[in-house]
């Protein structure tokens, strides 16, 4: 391992990183937008929307990210949409994050025994107090694991980015090892960014865990 | 209007060409979930004993697995083996390898999660019973746990089915490798047969996971 070859790749491997988060996090922020929504819509059981969703989720979670990226990316433009790579990344992982935190939301609230709306209903709650009192804190305590499950594999899908041409942690190793072949320390280095990204996260997924599992009773 | 490459796809042999490439990603899935599901079963009793240290040692493993994307994975066992044991892997084995040291610990996890989720008092009543510990086991945990785990395994496979598209980031020629062959030979007649045929492929994804994913569903329901 030379420690010179490694030090000059740094500043490229932080660059990649700053990117990776950027769009990873835009990603993360616009699945939470999205599984809101799609939830709200759900709840409310909107008609026809609801359909929309249903088919969206399907759709989103039973393929892969490469695929829908590859679709975005070069499909799109033939029909006359074109998108600039990074919209491309946050948008394509925010699509793809949003159906499954739908899903993880949705199970997090079927999770509540109905009694529990029964009750505060009974109690003389409004529909508001009951879900912003009851429902809500018990959702978000059961859902909060595949939240932050959720959170990791978004940023972990970041990894196919570089297919769409983004210059993220992948294609920076990719591209160092095919110029200079000096693969052990690029494939070091791809791991060890990984890990400043991740572990944060991971850590922080274990610690929230077990804080808020204070709200799991009643069932 | 011009053509949006379904009749590319109808040209020749191009849409088995996409078929064989998507068999290729299916057959390499099939593959690794298989010894996954074997060897998870090991992993999780593992991660359910009562000695730390092998806890301890599970739980680095399921970390690792956790956070590093399995496309860094597939670089290093891909790339990185061949630099530091000379060794030539085949991109396949490569692979395989990597879906499959995913997989158990993904697989392990679930078992572990099945494993704990049946009340000590199932084991208690069992012994109250009269019943050997081989005998509970055989007639009262396992049922269940294969229950549990049956919805939970089929989901692997449709995650692993999605995971293997990344195999062609180490050149093996799958469906999305054909995709863009097709796109790049016809790329005079058809300019945009790419909307064609990447729509395609992301259907025969959908086609093949989707189902899969809804027998997973119904099972869990049936058996929950």
């Amino acid at each position: 391992m030379d420690m010179s070859v490694i030090n000059s790749y740094i500043p490229l491997y932080r660059d990649a990183l700053l990117l990776t988060l950027r769009i990873g996090w835009q990603g993360v922020f616009w699945a939470f937008i999205i599984g809101l929504g799609c939830t709200l819509i759900r709840q409310l059981r909107i008609p026809v929307l609801r359909g929309v969703v249903t088919v969206y989720v399907e759709l989103l979670r039973n393929t892969p990210l490469l695929v829908q990226l590859f679709f975005l990316y070069f499909a799109l433009p033939k029909i006359g949409i074109r998108i600039s790579a990074e919209v491309c990344g946050s948008l394509g992982l925010g699509l793809l994050g949003g159906a499954y935190m739908a899903e993880t939301f949705r199970s997090g609230l079927d999770n509540i025994a109905p009694v529990q709306e029964e009750s505060a209903l009974s109690l003389g709650m409004s529909r508001y107090q009951t879900l912003r009192y009851v429902i809500f804190p018990q959702a978000a305590s059961a859902s909060m694991a595949g939240i932050l499950a959720n959170v990791i594999f978004l940023l972990k899908e970041t990894s196919v980015f570089s297919v769409i041409s983004l210059m993220d942690l992948m294609f920076t190793a990719k591209d160092l090892i095919g110029m200079y072949a000096k693969t052990i320390e690029c494939l070091t280095l791809l791991v060890m960014f990984y890990l400043i990204m991740l572990l944060p996260v991971s850590l922080l997924g274990t610690v929230l865990e077990r804080r808020l599992r204070f709200a799991e009773f009643g069932n | 209007m011009q053509s949006l490459g379904i009749d590319v796809l109808l040209k020749g042999s191009n849409f088995l060409r996409l078929l064989t490439g998507l068999w290729t990603a299916v057959r390499i899935s099939l593959i690794s979930v298989a010894i996954s599901i074997a060897l998870g079963i090991l992993a999780g009793m593992l991660m359910t004993s009562k000695s730390t240290l092998v806890k301890v040692l599970m739980r680095v493993y399921l970390e690792i697995v956790r956070i590093m994307p399995q496309m860094v994975l597939l670089f290093i066992v891909y790339f990185g083996t061949t630099r530091v044991f000379g060794l030539n892997l085949e991109a396949e084995t490569a692979a395989i390898i990597v879906f499959t040291f995913w997989g158990t610990a993904e697989m392990g996890d679930l078992v572990r999660g099945a494993l704990i989720s049946i009340p000590r008092i199932q084991y208690e009543s069992a012994a109250a019973l009269g019943m050997s510990e081989t005998a509970a086991f055989r007639y009262v945990i396992l049922p269940q746990t294969v229950r549990r785990l049956i919805p939970l395994s089929i989901n692997l496979i449709t995650r692993m089915i999605k995971t293997t598209s990344l195999v062609m980031m180490i050149g093996i020629v799958e469906v999305l490798k054909v995709g863009q062959q097709i796109i790049e030979a016809n790329r005079k007649t058809s300019p945009n047969a790419a909307f064609g045929v990447f729509a395609v492929v992301f259907l025969m994804y959908f086609l093949i996971c989707w189902p899969v994913s809804r027998l997973a569903a119904r099972l869990e329901k049936r058996w929950a």
